[in-house]
Protein backbone atom coordinates (compact mmCIF):
# COMPACT_ATOMS: atom_id res chain seq x y z
CA UNK A 1 0.00 0.00 0.00
CA UNK A 2 1.80 3.12 -0.88
CA UNK A 3 1.42 5.85 1.73
CA UNK A 4 0.26 9.47 0.29
CA UNK A 5 2.33 12.20 -0.22
CA UNK A 6 5.66 9.79 0.91
CA UNK A 7 8.67 9.69 -1.64
CA UNK A 8 11.41 8.41 0.31
CA UNK A 9 14.35 10.44 0.98
CA UNK A 10 15.99 7.86 2.36
CA UNK A 11 16.83 6.74 -1.39
CA UNK A 12 19.09 9.25 -1.39
CA UNK A 13 21.45 8.06 1.57
CA UNK A 14 22.05 4.15 -0.25
CA UNK A 15 22.05 5.65 -4.18
CA UNK A 16 24.83 4.07 -5.53
CA UNK A 17 24.63 1.13 -3.44
CA UNK A 18 21.71 -1.08 -4.33
CA UNK A 19 21.28 -4.03 -2.15
CA UNK A 20 22.83 -2.90 0.58
CA UNK A 21 20.16 -1.64 2.62
CA UNK A 22 18.77 -4.25 4.15
CA UNK A 23 14.43 -3.62 4.10
CA UNK A 24 12.36 -1.22 6.27
CA UNK A 25 16.36 0.28 7.58
CA UNK A 26 17.40 3.56 7.00
CA UNK A 27 21.81 4.76 6.63
CA UNK A 28 22.95 6.57 9.81
CA UNK A 29 26.24 8.21 10.33
CA UNK A 30 25.63 8.10 14.41
CA UNK A 31 26.37 5.40 16.34
CA UNK A 32 23.27 5.00 18.44
CA UNK A 33 22.95 3.60 21.93
CA UNK A 34 20.32 1.36 22.99
CA UNK A 35 20.57 -1.14 26.16
CA UNK A 36 17.91 -2.66 28.16
CA UNK A 37 19.19 -0.91 31.82
CA UNK A 38 22.15 1.11 33.32
CA UNK A 39 25.56 0.68 31.26
CA UNK A 40 27.83 -1.43 33.37
CA UNK A 41 31.45 -0.19 33.77
CA UNK A 42 33.76 -3.63 33.83
CA UNK A 43 37.34 -2.67 34.23
CA UNK A 44 39.67 -4.36 32.41
CA UNK A 45 41.44 -5.66 35.54
CA UNK A 46 38.12 -7.38 36.66
CA UNK A 47 37.08 -8.85 33.01
CA UNK A 48 37.20 -12.26 32.62
CA UNK A 49 36.03 -14.09 29.48
CA UNK A 50 34.82 -17.75 29.69
CA UNK A 51 34.32 -20.63 27.23
CA UNK A 52 31.32 -23.33 29.13
CA UNK A 53 29.88 -26.52 27.51
CA UNK A 54 26.51 -26.51 29.04
CA UNK A 55 26.96 -25.79 32.52
CA UNK A 56 30.67 -26.54 32.52
CA UNK A 57 33.64 -24.05 32.04
CA UNK A 58 36.14 -25.19 29.52
CA UNK A 59 38.62 -22.32 29.30
CA UNK A 60 38.54 -18.62 30.74
CA UNK A 61 40.86 -15.47 30.25
CA UNK A 62 41.66 -12.95 32.02
CA UNK A 63 42.59 -9.36 29.42
CA UNK A 64 45.82 -9.79 29.49
CA UNK A 65 45.69 -13.26 28.17
CA UNK A 66 43.22 -12.34 25.91
CA UNK A 67 44.62 -9.73 23.90
CA UNK A 68 47.14 -12.25 23.27
CA UNK A 69 45.40 -14.36 21.10
CA UNK A 70 45.56 -13.49 17.18
CA UNK A 71 43.97 -10.48 16.48
CA UNK A 72 41.22 -10.23 13.66
CA UNK A 73 40.13 -7.15 11.76
CA UNK A 74 36.97 -6.64 9.95
CA UNK A 75 35.32 -4.09 8.24
CA UNK A 76 31.22 -4.73 8.06
CA UNK A 77 27.62 -3.15 7.58
CA UNK A 78 26.05 -3.04 10.87
CA UNK A 79 22.05 -3.20 11.46
CA UNK A 80 19.70 -2.61 14.03
CA UNK A 81 16.66 -4.20 14.63
CA UNK A 82 15.38 -0.40 15.89
CA UNK A 83 15.76 0.47 12.06
CA UNK A 84 19.47 2.54 11.41
CA UNK A 85 22.14 0.77 9.76
CA UNK A 86 25.69 2.10 9.80
CA UNK A 87 28.18 1.54 6.85
CA UNK A 88 31.73 0.49 7.00
CA UNK A 89 32.19 0.12 10.80
CA UNK A 90 35.45 -1.30 11.90
CA UNK A 91 36.21 -3.84 14.56
CA UNK A 92 39.33 -6.10 15.72
CA UNK A 93 38.80 -8.99 18.17
CA UNK A 94 39.34 -12.25 18.36
CA UNK A 95 37.59 -15.09 15.81
CA UNK A 96 35.36 -17.69 17.16
CA UNK A 97 37.56 -19.79 15.74
CA UNK A 98 40.77 -18.78 17.32
CA UNK A 99 38.97 -18.77 20.65
CA UNK A 100 37.98 -22.39 19.96
CA UNK A 101 41.20 -23.44 18.83
CA UNK A 102 43.41 -21.65 22.25
CA UNK A 103 40.96 -24.22 24.28
CA UNK A 104 41.57 -27.53 22.46
CA UNK A 105 37.51 -26.96 21.91
CA UNK A 106 35.82 -28.67 18.75
CA UNK A 107 32.45 -27.12 18.41
CA UNK A 108 30.14 -29.63 20.38
CA UNK A 109 26.78 -28.35 19.59
CA UNK A 110 25.03 -26.28 17.23
CA UNK A 111 23.74 -23.25 19.40
CA UNK A 112 25.40 -21.02 21.63
CA UNK A 113 24.18 -18.26 23.71
CA UNK A 114 26.76 -15.20 24.30
CA UNK A 115 25.59 -14.03 28.26
CA UNK A 116 26.89 -9.91 29.49
CA UNK A 117 27.89 -8.76 32.44
CA UNK A 118 24.40 -7.00 32.68
CA UNK A 119 23.00 -10.45 32.81
CA UNK A 120 21.81 -10.02 29.05
CA UNK A 121 21.98 -13.06 26.82
CA UNK A 122 21.01 -13.66 23.07
CA UNK A 123 21.55 -16.62 21.23
CA UNK A 124 23.41 -17.65 17.74
CA UNK A 125 23.90 -20.53 15.64
CA UNK A 126 27.29 -21.58 16.11
CA UNK A 127 27.64 -21.82 12.38
CA UNK A 128 26.78 -18.11 12.25
CA UNK A 129 29.65 -17.68 14.63
CA UNK A 130 31.60 -19.71 12.61
CA UNK A 131 34.16 -18.94 8.62
CA UNK A 132 34.71 -15.54 10.06
CA UNK A 133 31.49 -14.32 10.84
CA UNK A 134 31.58 -13.39 14.04
CA UNK A 135 34.25 -12.35 16.65
CA UNK A 136 34.89 -10.77 20.34
CA UNK A 137 35.74 -7.39 19.33
CA UNK A 138 38.06 -5.47 21.78
CA UNK A 139 38.36 -2.37 20.02
CA UNK A 140 35.92 -0.34 17.23
CA UNK A 141 37.51 2.38 14.91
CA UNK A 142 40.90 1.82 15.66
CA UNK A 143 40.09 2.83 19.70
CA UNK A 144 39.18 0.57 22.48
CA UNK A 145 35.01 0.34 22.92
CA UNK A 146 33.68 2.42 24.78
CA UNK A 147 31.55 1.26 27.59
CA UNK A 148 28.20 2.90 26.54
CA UNK A 149 29.37 0.45 23.16
CA UNK A 150 29.61 -2.73 25.10
CA UNK A 151 33.05 -2.23 26.29
CA UNK A 152 35.55 -3.82 26.87
CA UNK A 153 34.44 -6.51 24.79
CA UNK A 154 31.04 -7.22 23.06
CA UNK A 155 30.35 -9.82 20.60
CA UNK A 156 29.92 -8.90 17.01
CA UNK A 157 27.85 -10.97 15.12
CA UNK A 158 27.01 -8.38 12.15
CA UNK A 159 25.02 -10.39 9.47
CA UNK A 160 22.33 -10.47 11.84
CA UNK A 161 20.71 -8.12 13.78
CA UNK A 162 22.71 -5.79 16.02
CA UNK A 163 21.05 -7.60 19.68
CA UNK A 164 22.49 -10.37 18.67
CA UNK A 165 26.05 -8.93 18.69
CA UNK A 166 25.77 -8.66 23.09
CA UNK A 167 27.66 -6.09 25.01
CA UNK A 168 29.93 -6.21 27.82
CA UNK A 169 29.87 -9.95 27.14
CA UNK A 170 31.03 -12.77 29.62
CA UNK A 171 31.36 -15.81 28.56
CA UNK A 172 29.81 -17.99 25.21
CA UNK A 173 27.95 -20.85 26.18
CA UNK A 174 27.34 -24.34 24.06
CA UNK A 175 23.60 -25.33 24.30
CA UNK A 176 22.11 -28.74 23.08
CA UNK A 177 19.03 -26.81 22.35
CA UNK A 178 18.67 -23.21 21.01
CA UNK A 179 17.80 -21.24 23.74
CA UNK A 180 15.42 -18.54 23.60
CA UNK A 181 17.99 -14.97 25.31
CA UNK A 182 16.86 -11.99 26.73
CA UNK A 183 15.10 -9.94 23.64
CA UNK A 184 14.03 -13.29 22.00
CA UNK A 185 12.04 -13.93 25.05
CA UNK A 186 10.65 -10.98 24.63
CA UNK A 187 9.06 -11.00 21.39
CA UNK A 188 12.05 -10.56 18.68
CA UNK A 189 13.41 -13.57 16.40
CA UNK A 190 15.36 -16.28 17.24
CA UNK A 191 17.35 -15.87 14.55
CA UNK A 192 17.62 -11.98 13.33
CA UNK A 193 18.52 -12.02 9.63
CA UNK A 194 17.98 -8.40 8.61
CA UNK A 195 17.78 -9.26 4.79
CA UNK A 196 14.88 -11.73 5.59
CA UNK A 197 13.56 -8.85 8.33
CA UNK A 198 13.36 -11.42 10.76
CA UNK A 199 12.89 -8.54 13.56
CA UNK A 200 10.18 -9.60 15.66
CA UNK A 201 9.15 -13.44 16.44
CA UNK A 202 6.77 -15.06 13.86
CA UNK A 203 8.34 -12.86 11.21
CA UNK B 1 2.77 -11.15 26.24
CA UNK B 2 4.29 -12.94 28.73
CA UNK B 3 7.78 -12.64 29.56
CA UNK B 4 9.34 -16.27 29.47
CA UNK B 5 7.73 -17.68 26.46
CA UNK B 6 8.69 -16.23 22.65
CA UNK B 7 5.31 -15.28 21.43
CA UNK B 8 4.41 -17.38 18.43
CA UNK B 9 2.05 -15.15 16.74
CA UNK B 10 3.51 -12.91 13.64
CA UNK B 11 2.50 -8.73 13.91
CA UNK B 12 1.10 -8.20 10.96
CA UNK B 13 0.54 -5.07 9.23
CA UNK B 14 -1.99 -2.64 9.66
CA UNK B 15 -3.76 0.02 8.05
CA UNK B 16 -5.15 2.53 10.55
CA UNK B 17 -6.84 6.14 9.90
CA UNK B 18 -5.47 8.83 11.30
CA UNK B 19 -8.74 10.52 13.07
CA UNK B 20 -6.63 13.91 14.67
CA UNK B 21 -3.62 15.34 14.81
CA UNK B 22 -3.11 17.92 17.77
CA UNK B 23 0.07 19.88 18.52
CA UNK B 24 1.85 19.77 21.53
CA UNK B 25 4.46 21.35 21.34
CA UNK B 26 6.10 23.60 19.07
CA UNK B 27 8.46 20.45 17.96
CA UNK B 28 6.04 17.28 18.76
CA UNK B 29 2.26 16.52 17.41
CA UNK B 30 0.21 13.83 18.62
CA UNK B 31 -1.20 11.11 15.62
CA UNK B 32 -4.67 9.84 16.78
CA UNK B 33 -4.76 6.19 14.68
CA UNK B 34 -8.17 4.32 14.32
CA UNK B 35 -7.35 0.33 14.06
CA UNK B 36 -9.72 -1.86 12.40
CA UNK B 37 -8.23 -4.82 14.41
CA UNK B 38 -7.64 -2.95 18.02
CA UNK B 39 -4.04 -3.97 19.68
CA UNK B 40 -3.89 -4.61 23.38
CA UNK B 41 -0.72 -3.59 24.81
CA UNK B 42 1.13 -2.54 28.18
CA UNK B 43 2.30 1.16 28.61
CA UNK B 44 5.71 1.70 27.82
CA UNK B 45 5.63 -0.54 24.40
CA UNK B 46 5.81 0.87 21.13
CA UNK B 47 4.36 0.69 17.27
CA UNK B 48 6.07 0.14 14.25
CA UNK B 49 5.25 2.16 11.55
CA UNK B 50 5.99 1.82 7.90
CA UNK B 51 5.63 3.92 4.97
CA UNK B 52 5.57 2.82 1.43
CA UNK B 53 6.89 5.37 -1.74
CA UNK B 54 4.76 4.69 -5.02
CA UNK B 55 8.37 2.74 -6.08
CA UNK B 56 7.91 0.58 -3.18
CA UNK B 57 10.42 1.54 -0.99
CA UNK B 58 9.86 1.80 2.69
CA UNK B 59 10.91 3.65 5.81
CA UNK B 60 9.99 1.95 9.30
CA UNK B 61 10.38 3.57 12.55
CA UNK B 62 9.41 2.85 15.95
CA UNK B 63 7.25 5.19 18.22
CA UNK B 64 5.99 4.97 21.71
CA UNK B 65 2.38 5.16 22.84
CA UNK B 66 1.05 7.65 25.02
CA UNK B 67 -2.25 6.90 24.72
CA UNK B 68 -3.72 4.81 28.18
CA UNK B 69 -4.55 0.73 26.61
CA UNK B 70 -7.92 1.66 28.86
CA UNK B 71 -8.72 4.45 25.62
CA UNK B 72 -9.43 1.65 23.26
CA UNK B 73 -11.09 4.27 20.73
CA UNK B 74 -7.51 5.02 19.37
CA UNK B 75 -3.63 4.85 19.75
CA UNK B 76 -2.34 8.59 20.16
CA UNK B 77 1.36 8.46 18.97
CA UNK B 78 3.47 11.56 20.00
CA UNK B 79 6.16 12.16 17.25
CA UNK B 80 8.74 14.77 17.31
CA UNK B 81 9.93 16.37 13.98
CA UNK B 82 13.53 15.61 14.19
CA UNK B 83 15.55 17.78 11.82
CA UNK B 84 16.94 15.45 9.64
CA UNK B 85 14.68 12.79 9.68
CA UNK B 86 12.57 11.06 6.85
CA UNK B 87 9.62 9.84 8.95
CA UNK B 88 9.06 12.21 11.23
CA UNK B 89 8.68 15.21 8.86
CA UNK B 90 6.54 13.53 6.81
CA UNK B 91 4.34 13.17 9.47
CA UNK B 92 4.28 16.87 10.54
CA UNK B 93 4.25 18.46 7.06
CA UNK B 94 2.12 16.16 5.37
CA UNK B 95 0.08 14.03 6.90
CA UNK B 96 -3.65 14.74 7.25
CA UNK B 97 -6.54 13.86 8.82
CA UNK B 98 -8.13 10.67 7.23
CA UNK B 99 -5.02 9.68 5.56
CA UNK B 100 -4.02 5.37 6.19
CA UNK B 101 -0.76 4.59 7.67
CA UNK B 102 0.08 0.98 8.13
CA UNK B 103 0.78 -0.05 12.02
CA UNK B 104 2.00 -2.91 13.41
CA UNK B 105 2.60 -3.88 16.89
CA UNK B 106 2.73 -3.70 20.15
CA UNK B 107 6.35 -4.18 20.37
CA UNK B 108 8.94 -4.35 23.61
CA UNK B 109 8.58 -6.70 26.57
CA UNK B 110 10.62 -5.16 28.70
CA UNK B 111 10.18 -1.46 29.16
CA UNK B 112 7.05 -1.63 30.65
CA UNK B 113 4.73 -1.40 33.52
CA UNK B 114 0.78 -1.64 34.60
CA UNK B 115 -0.64 -1.28 37.62
CA UNK B 116 -0.67 -4.79 38.72
CA UNK B 117 3.14 -4.37 39.13
CA UNK B 118 3.36 -2.56 42.09
CA UNK B 119 5.94 -0.20 43.23
CA UNK B 120 7.53 2.48 43.96
CA UNK B 121 7.51 3.64 40.53
CA UNK B 122 10.45 6.00 39.88
CA UNK B 123 10.12 7.51 36.31
CA UNK B 124 12.46 9.70 34.68
CA UNK B 125 12.14 11.33 31.06
CA UNK B 126 14.00 13.09 29.03
CA UNK B 127 12.55 15.53 26.19
CA UNK B 128 9.83 12.97 24.41
CA UNK B 129 11.31 10.04 26.33
CA UNK B 130 8.39 11.50 28.29
CA UNK B 131 6.13 10.11 25.90
CA UNK B 132 5.97 6.08 27.60
CA UNK B 133 5.70 7.47 31.00
CA UNK B 134 3.02 9.63 30.29
CA UNK B 135 1.53 5.72 29.13
CA UNK B 136 2.20 4.14 32.44
CA UNK B 137 0.87 7.72 34.28
CA UNK B 138 -2.38 7.66 32.30
CA UNK B 139 -3.08 4.27 32.70
CA UNK B 140 -2.34 4.76 36.53
CA UNK B 141 -4.66 7.40 36.30
CA UNK B 142 -7.34 5.31 34.66
CA UNK B 143 -7.23 2.66 36.45
CA UNK B 144 -7.98 5.08 39.66
CA UNK B 145 -4.06 3.27 41.19
CA UNK B 146 -2.65 4.83 44.11
CA UNK B 147 0.90 3.10 43.93
CA UNK B 148 3.40 5.84 44.44
CA UNK B 149 4.95 7.15 41.37
CA UNK B 150 7.21 9.86 40.74
CA UNK B 151 8.02 11.63 37.68
CA UNK B 152 11.75 13.62 36.62
CA UNK B 153 10.31 15.28 33.44
CA UNK B 154 13.49 17.23 31.78
CA UNK B 155 12.44 20.00 28.82
CA UNK B 156 14.33 22.80 27.50
CA UNK B 157 11.53 25.09 28.02
CA UNK B 158 8.34 25.52 29.58
CA UNK B 159 6.70 24.94 25.75
CA UNK B 160 8.56 22.27 25.27
CA UNK B 161 6.73 20.51 27.89
CA UNK B 162 4.62 17.19 26.08
CA UNK B 163 1.17 16.84 28.18
CA UNK B 164 2.49 19.57 30.76
CA UNK B 165 -0.86 20.47 31.76
CA UNK B 166 -2.35 16.85 31.89
CA UNK B 167 0.97 16.06 34.20
CA UNK B 168 -0.25 18.61 36.01
CA UNK B 169 -3.75 18.15 36.05
CA UNK B 170 -2.39 14.94 37.65
CA UNK B 171 -0.49 15.32 40.40
CA UNK B 172 -3.42 17.76 41.65
CA UNK B 173 -5.61 14.35 42.58
CA UNK B 174 -2.96 13.82 45.11
CA UNK B 175 -3.47 10.01 45.01
CA UNK B 176 0.54 9.33 45.11
CA UNK B 177 2.15 10.79 42.19
CA UNK B 178 4.25 13.38 42.27
CA UNK B 179 5.65 15.30 39.55
CA UNK B 180 9.43 17.36 39.29
CA UNK B 181 9.66 18.90 36.17
CA UNK B 182 12.97 20.86 35.21
CA UNK B 183 13.86 23.20 32.30
CA UNK B 184 17.40 23.34 30.79
CA UNK B 185 17.20 26.26 28.70
CA UNK B 186 14.76 28.24 30.48
CA UNK B 187 16.52 31.51 32.39
CA UNK B 188 12.97 32.23 34.32
CA UNK B 189 10.29 29.32 34.49
CA UNK B 190 7.23 29.17 35.88
CA UNK B 191 6.54 28.38 39.56
CA UNK B 192 7.16 24.92 40.16
CA UNK B 193 9.67 23.96 37.97
CA UNK B 194 13.69 23.74 38.56
CA UNK B 195 16.01 24.79 36.10
CA UNK B 196 19.23 22.93 35.27
CA UNK B 197 19.66 19.35 34.09
CA UNK B 198 18.62 15.64 35.53
CA UNK B 199 21.30 15.50 38.87
CA UNK B 200 21.64 14.19 42.03
CA UNK B 201 19.96 16.97 43.64
CA UNK B 202 16.90 16.47 41.69
CA UNK B 203 16.53 12.68 41.62
CA UNK B 204 17.53 12.42 45.48
CA UNK B 205 14.38 14.57 45.96
CA UNK B 206 12.64 12.47 43.47
CA UNK B 207 13.22 9.60 45.80
CA UNK B 208 12.61 11.44 48.78
CA UNK B 209 8.41 11.49 47.59
CA UNK B 210 8.32 7.99 47.88
CA UNK B 211 7.51 6.05 50.78
CA UNK B 212 10.52 4.03 50.18
CA UNK B 213 13.13 2.62 47.40
CA UNK B 214 11.45 2.05 44.22
CA UNK B 215 10.60 -1.54 43.11
CA UNK B 216 11.20 -0.45 39.56
CA UNK B 217 12.58 2.64 37.76
CA UNK B 218 12.24 3.51 33.72
CA UNK B 219 14.20 5.90 32.63
CA UNK B 220 14.01 7.02 28.87
CA UNK B 221 15.39 9.92 26.77
CA UNK B 222 17.95 10.84 24.71
CA UNK B 223 21.60 8.80 25.69
CA UNK B 224 23.05 11.34 27.23
CA UNK B 225 20.15 11.73 29.58
CA UNK B 226 19.63 8.03 30.12
CA UNK B 227 23.03 7.54 31.00
CA UNK B 228 23.74 10.40 33.63
CA UNK B 229 19.63 9.80 34.72
CA UNK B 230 20.82 6.17 35.43
CA UNK B 231 24.59 6.09 36.58
CA UNK B 232 23.03 8.67 39.21
CA UNK B 233 19.99 6.46 39.84
CA UNK B 234 22.60 4.06 40.69
CA UNK B 235 25.54 6.05 42.75
CA UNK B 236 22.19 7.10 45.39
CA UNK B 237 21.76 3.11 45.89
CA UNK B 238 19.36 1.74 43.55
CA UNK B 239 20.19 -1.79 42.03
CA UNK B 240 20.87 -1.70 38.07
CA UNK B 241 18.44 -4.82 37.90
CA UNK B 242 15.61 -2.32 38.96
CA UNK B 243 16.18 0.35 36.74
CA UNK B 244 15.07 0.14 33.06
CA UNK B 245 16.06 2.31 30.22
CA UNK B 246 14.80 3.15 26.54
CA UNK B 247 17.03 5.36 24.76
CA UNK B 248 16.83 7.37 21.81
CA UNK B 249 19.90 7.59 19.42
CA UNK B 250 21.76 11.26 20.25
Amino acid sequence: MATRGFSGRGHAASAGQPGRLPPGQFVTTDFPVLSAGPTPHVAREDWRFTLQVGPRPIKSWSWGDFIRLPITSVTRDIHCVTKWSKFDTGWEGVSIEDLLADAGLEPPTEFALAHSYDDYSTNVPVKDLLGGRAMIAIAYDGKPIAAEHGGPARLLVPHLYFWKSAKWVKALQFTERDEAGFWELRGYHMYGDPWGEQRYSGD
Amino acid sequence: MTPGQPRAAKLVWQSASIVAIEPRTPTVKSFFFRLAQPVSFVPGQHMDVRLTAPDGYEAQRSYSIASAPEATEHIELAIERLQDGEVSPFFHETVSVGDRIELRGPIGGHFMWCVEDGGPVLLAGGGSGVVPLACMLRHRAARASAVPTVLVYSARTAADLIFGDELRALRARRDGFHFLPTLTRETNPPPGFRIGRIDTDLLSDALACLPAPPTIAFVCGANAFVETAADTLLRLGIPPATIRTERYGD
